[in-house]
């Protein structure tokens, strides 16, 4: 009996900067490394000192994974990795290693550029930290040791998300990252097969959502943006450059050409165009639909989608807007919010989620007066919406992948200790599972058992295997194996209990005996000897028992009984090994009961 | 275990291995090396055409049969070709049953090419495994394929000439062709999408369970996009299974080595086909060989498949055009499936090589020729009827196929193949490029060979095997003797000792690997129960006694439920002592302790006499008889009482287990 121990260093019973430990066989994991945008000290980024105090995290840490680009989840690697140092194995997918820099720097110029912030990871230790970093393909098994292995499953959050099945030995957990079970406009939704790992460590921010049908929020939304433009207002819709953006531009984009609108819809500058050059470069990660037709029809070659300038913040007249970041904590959509916040007509439009502290926090909670760090206000009277996009899995999508990877135990991440208590009683009910939510810092310790295993003869298994077969192939049944198991040399080997004397160098000693039974019976020899064969046949239903006419009747490996004797008397003799003592003393017995009766 | 290996061209490979109870086939090739025998298709009649003239026959009594081959020949150039419905030469599937092969494995898309008859017209069932590119860049060479042969199309099959009694009747060159009659007309569009559809896409080291027997998994093989070799293993023997591989580094990504050490057994094929030429000259050849063309104002053919070395060709080509200031020249490709050849090279980063596939993080396309699109140097086409008025000359145009005998080539060979100035360049090895010139003779064209194979030659070979230290190596017959155009070339043969296990069409080969361990798992409840008994420091063994469950190929060992520990005798059911464990004893007693503990259980009179090997032991008293030596003991007691004392007795004199 061992266990997985899992502590969060973030993420546990909260939203937002996702790190979790886990060690397993004796190996520690490192899941993702995220940093947390409420915060602007430093609570934003995990306690690594937690790890180990001394000793560096690249002695202590087995590998890191990263399970997808946003910043929640990958916002505090450079820190760990340059600034603290780590320089262990480090995993992600390549759309992630591609796009994470970006987002990493974006980041970077508004904390450094714009807040002023110093002691902050510097454009070059973003690059050397991602030289470290090491691209994996979907299903690809990674050795990272000689007993740890990875292998990344399709997520379907954002392009590149994964989730990951981490074994070492015998020992296995699914850690799926943020995933999302539904397929959306440019995403597949996320699949695992039945791996049955020992522990699932899945995200719940959903975890009491069980969200209405993808049209009707779709339908929703291109009605409310409509609406909005019609009234000749202004829409904001603030997004992170790469995920969701693309897939509203999307809907967007046809139905602008469906309705033939001519109202300009505007992206972030620069992002955009570059954005939209990964997600062509990484069809192979997109949706069916996309995969299929990309040759002809580009999805993200948009027609009505125009790059933004800081310039058309104050042009008069309807427009739509995407900009970054999508909390709006910082950056562009933030100083357009606060333009165009005062004005009703106007509208906000909240894709996804947001983690406390936040502006987009506060005004989806109702603020309707927002207070800044230089004392100055704002009062917000733009109407504020908030539509669901953010892809994870609501409460029937994390059911439906715990009956997907039938794992023994669950253990719920990033999600609000309320909801997750919650789901775990649903899942605790509906698979009679443990399942384990622990907070920041503190530790899950999940026991696990494990069947041993050992090597055995392949001649030992086929002789019980084909003695059982005779009568044709009965799966269920019990087949018994005896065998000698010799552990040498820190290896277990299942042989042949001859074959391991020998190896051994042991010398087995035969023990036999042999019994005589007198028996007043008159008749030929061979009757008596036919109706003792008749009676041991009879009460010997899974043993071979054997009559040769020699009148000796032979029962299992080693019992033999000889009928001698002439036309008044007779005499039984009984003789067996040591090894079938049971069986011997035990059809002694059976004779001596048996033996007058006629 | 055993190989069977249903084809006869060891570049288009196709095998069944028989392994731990699974029907395993590997690669399913299409040979169409017989398409030299049939006349092109010519898509606008034209100068092939007229020169085609019936077959001569031979007069006499075999008139009337001379005059139905007539029907089915044609004579041009002074040879004979069949004028009928392109076929194929499919593997021999009826070798085997194939309702019993559990699963296919596909090492590229050239080797994808027979899929489609195997799934839809046998009976077969199978999973079929693939990487994701060799999917898709297989389908685009099937249906490049279908394309050009229904694009003008032959109703008429020719099959007369396959019998018998044509057999004296025929020119030597059909003679020679293979099993004609097992060819096979071309699937059609529905069959690929049907047979295709069945395909489960797998990544390079996945690793695949096969019913819990085996597990299989892909590593690069560095000849193509998604290529691979395979490792089919189990856990104590490990079989790899070597397709279209390659050294070299072009393109795709490199060819993966670790994994396929140490195996048990080694099957090697498609090496390459031109033993004679490097690839690495050879595109040097070509590109030099373009550029004079085009210096003197000729235009360059350039017959290849919309995939694999033409990316190279783009690559290598465009840059050397531009050295010498010809980047005005354009670029033309020309293919039905060209749009998604180009488009689809673009997203398999990660299956290409690291300088390319490190472009997409910045980002860039991989591949240059998607730069060469763009800038509209390098211009592609469906067909040639979408090549417009724009279509300038001189220019380098790829096209297919490269057997001559389809595809918009027919129509350039007819318009180009008269002026002197112009060049053909054939640079695909599947076919002997005199044979696919035939019909066309006598050209005026310039001709040029460059044949690029990047596979491995006899010399990577040899190295990669030595390296890879198979137990047992199997070869095609073909590659242990020098090649037949280069009979003295003896150093191009598969050199290793002891002489590798050779394969060819039809044989069954038995593969010298024994089976000896499996792995059971005990489980955790009877692994607690075990009490191990050291008999020397480092060496313990315990009996063990246990209910063994076999299920998808993995073995459990479980405790004896408690019903069938029970005494038998209360049962009064004899079967249970069946269950029962055995215990074992070692060594051998002293007489004088065992005498002596009899006494004192008040045992009297024991008579001990010393034989030659042992003792006896009498107990008068008792009628008991006990004979001992050093390695067995027998005791003969018809006193069930004293037999048992004797017994517990005796075992407190040995060691136990």
């Amino acid at each position: 009996m061992s266990d997985i121990r899992v502590t969060p260093l973030g993420a546990g019973q909260d939203v937002g900067r996702s790190c979790i430990l886990v060690s397993m066989g004796g190996r520690n994991i490192m899941l993702d490394c995220g940093m947390h945008m409420g915060f602007n000290d430093e609570r934003r980024f995990p306690d690594f000192s937690y790890i180990t105090r001394d000793g560096t995290l690249t002695e202590h840490l087995d590998c890191v994974i990263i399970s997808h680009f946003h910043l929640d989840h990958c916002g505090a690697l450079p820190y760990m990795t340059e600034m603290i140092g780590y320089n262990g194995p480090l995993y992600m997918t390549h759309p992630t290693k591609a796009i994470c820099p970006i987002l990493l720097e974006d980041f970077r110029k508004i904390a450094v550029e714009r807040k002023g912030e110093t002691n902050f990871f510097t454009s070059e230790m973003i690059k050397s930290c991602m030289k470290k970093a090491t691209a994996v393909n979907l299903h690809q098994t990674i050795q990272v040791d000689d007993e740890l292995e990875i292998k990344a499953y399709y997520a379907g959050h954002v392009l590149g998300a994964a989730m990951f099945h981490i074994k070492v030995g015998q020992h296995s957990f699914v850690y799926t990252g943020d995933y999302n079970m539904t397929p959306d406009r440019h995403l597949g939704s996320a699949w695992i097969d039945k791996c049955r790992p020992d522990l699932l460590i899945t995200e719940s921010t959903y975890a009491t959502t069980i969200r209405d049908s993808k049209r009707c929020r779709e339908r929703d939304f291109l009605k409310k943006v409509h609406m909005c433009v019609e009234n000749g207002g202004k829409v904001l819709i603030p997004v992170f450059a790469l995920g969701r953006a693309q897939e509203l531009c999307i809907l967007l984009e046809s139905y602008w050409e469906r309705m033939n609108l001519s109202v300009p819809i505007f992206f972030s500058l620069g992002l955009t165009e570059k954005a939209n050059h990964y997600y062509k470069l990484f069809i192979t990660w997109t949706s069916q639909k996309i995969k299929k037709t990309f040759v002809h029809r580009n999805m993200f070659e948009f027609k009505h989608i125009k790059p933004f300038d800081r310039s058309y913040i104050d042009n008069p007249g309807p427009m739509v807007v995407f900009a970054t970041p999508g909390m709006l904590h910082a950056g562009l959509s933030l100083q357009v919010f606060k333009k165009w916040a005062p004005n009703e007509k106007n509208m906000v439009i909240m894709p996804g989620y947001c983690v406390a502290g936040t502006i987009g926090h506060k005004i989806l909670n109702g603020v309707k007066r927002l207070e800044f760090e230089n004392k100055q206000t704002l009062d917000v009277r733009l109407s504020v919406q908030y539509m669901s996009f953010s892809a994870h899995a609501d409460a029937k999508g994390i059911m439906q992948l715990i009956s997907q990877s039938s794992p023994s135990n669950v253990l719920l991440v990033h999600g609000e200790g309320g909801k997750m208590a919650f789901l775990r009683e649903k899942i605790q009910k509906e698979f009679g599972i443990n399942c384990y939510m622990p907070a920041n810092g503190e530790t899950a310790i999940v026991p696990v058992s494990h069947n041993l295993p050992v090597t055995a003869s392949v001649s030992l298994l086929k002789r019980h295997v084909t003695v059982s077969g005779e009568e044709g192939p009965v799966p269920k049944a019990t087949r018994v194996l005896h065998g000698a198991l010799v552990m040498k040399n820190n290896k277990m080997t299942l042989v042949e209990p001859s074959a391991a004397f020998r190896d051994l160098g042991l010398e087995e000693h035969q023990l036999r005996f042999t019994c005589n039974i007198m028996l007043d019976e008159e008749g030929p020899v061979t009757d008596t000897a036919e109706r003792i064969y008749k009676l041991i046949k009879g009460s010997m239903k899974q043993r071979a028992v054997q009559y040769s006419s020699d009148g000796s009747i032979s029962v299992g490996d080693s019992v033999l009984i000889n009928v001698s004797g002439d036309e008044e008397s007779k005499n039984i003799l009984v003789s067996w090994s040591h090894q079938d003592e049971e069986l011997g003393s035990y059809l002694l017995k059976l004779l001596k009961a048996n033996a007058t009766a006629v | 275990m055993k190989l069977i290996c249903l084809s006869n061209n060891p570049s288009k490979p196709c095998f069944v291995l028989y392994f731990k109870g699974v029907a395993l086939m590997l690669d399913c090739g299409l040979d169409i090396s017989q398409l030299t025998h049939f006349l092109p298709l010519v898509t606008i009649p034209g100068t092939v055409l007229t020169k085609v003239s019936d077959h001569f026959g031979v007069g006499g009594e075999k008139r009337k049969l001379s005059e139905k081959l007539g029907t089915e020949l044609k004579e041009c150039m002074g040879r004979t070709f069949i004028d009928g419905a392109f076929e194929f030469s499919v593997p021999e599937f009826g070798l085997v049953d194939m309702s019993q092969i559990d699963a296919i494995i596909v090492s590229n898309f050239t080797t994808i090419m027979a899929l489609p008859y195997l799934t839809q017209f046998t009976n077969f069932r199978g999973k079929i495994f693939a990487t994701e590119p060799t999917l898709q860049i297989g389908r685009m060479y099937m249906e490049e394929m279908l394309k050009y042969v229904e694009r003008n199309p032959k109703l008429k099959g020719a099959s007369f000439w396959k019998e018998d009694e044509f057999a004296s009747l025929l020119p030597s060159s059909l003679k020679e062709a293979k099993e004609p009659r097992g060819w096979r007309k071309l699937y059609t569009k529905h069959d690929i999408d049907a047979c295709l559809s069945k395909v489960q896409t797998v990544g390079y080291n996945e690793k695949l369970d096969v019913f819990g027997a085996l597990q299989i998994s892909a590593v690069s093989s560095g000849c193509a996009i998604g290529s691979c070799n395979w490792i089919i293993q189990s856990t104590f023997e490990k079989i790899c299974y070597l397709s279209g591989t390659s050294t070299l580094t072009t393109h795709p990504k490199s060819m993966e080595q670790a994994p396929l050490k140490n195996s048990d057994v080694l099957i090697l094929t498609c090496l390459t086909q031109t033993p004679l030429a490097q690839p690495d000259p050879m595109i040097g050849e070509f590109c030099q060989n373009s550029v004079l063309t085009l210096k003197h104002g000729g235009s360059v053919l350039v017959p290849c498949y919309p995939s694999g070395v033409t990316y190279d060709l783009f690559e290598c080509l465009s840059m050397h055009l531009e050295s010498c200031g010809l980047s005005n020249v354009p670029l033309y490709f020309v293919s039905p499936v060209a749009d998604s050849s180009l488009a689809y090279s673009n997203i398999y980063a990660e299956w290409l090589s690291k300088a390319k596939m490190s472009k997409v993080y910045l980002p860039e396309c991989p591949f240059p020729h998607a730069e060469l699109v763009n800038s509209g140097r390098l211009k592609h086409f469906k067909d040639i009827n979408e090549l417009g008025s724009d279509f300038r000359m001189p220019c380098v145009l790829f096209t297919g196929h490269p057997s001559l005998r389809m595809g918009d080539v027919v129509h350039f060979m007819e318009n180009w193949s008269q002026n002197p100035a112009n060049a053909i360049i054939f640079t695909e090895p599947d076919f002997p490029y005199l044979e696919a010139l035939a019909p066309y003779q006598p050209v005026m064209m310039r001709v040029y060979y460059c044949p690029i194979d990047t596979s491995l030659n006899f010399l990577q070979a040899n190295i990669l095997i030595r390296d890879l230290k198979p137990l047992h190596l199997v070869v095609a017959e073909q590659y242990i003797t020098p090649p037949p155009l280069a009979p003295q070339r003896t150093d191009l043969v598969i050199e290793w000792e002891p002489s590798p296990l050779t394969y060819k069409k039809y044989e069954v080969l038995n593969l010298p690997v024994k089976r000896q361990w499996e792995t059971v798992h005990l489980d955790p409840e009877l692994a607690a129960g075990l009490e191990p008994v050291e008999v020397r420091p480092g060496a313990a063994i315990c009996m063990l006694t246990a209910s063994l469950a076999a299920r998808d190929n993995k073995f459990i060992l479980k405790r004896l439920p408690e019903n069938q520990q029970s005494d038998p005798g209360k049962q009064g059911e004899g079967d249970a002592t069946a269950n029962n464990s055995k215990t074992y004893a070692f060594g051998s007693p002293n007489i004088s302790q065992f005498v002596e503990i009899l006494t004192q259980q008040g045992i009297s009179s024991i008579k001990v006499e010393e034989t030659e090997s042992g003792s006896i032991i009498h107990l008068p008293n008792d009628d008991t008889l006990i004979q001992v030596d050093s390695s067995s003991t027998h005791i003969i007691c018809d006193d069930e009482a004293i037999r048992v004392r004797l017994k517990d007795t005796l075992l407190k004199c040995l060691k136990q287990l």
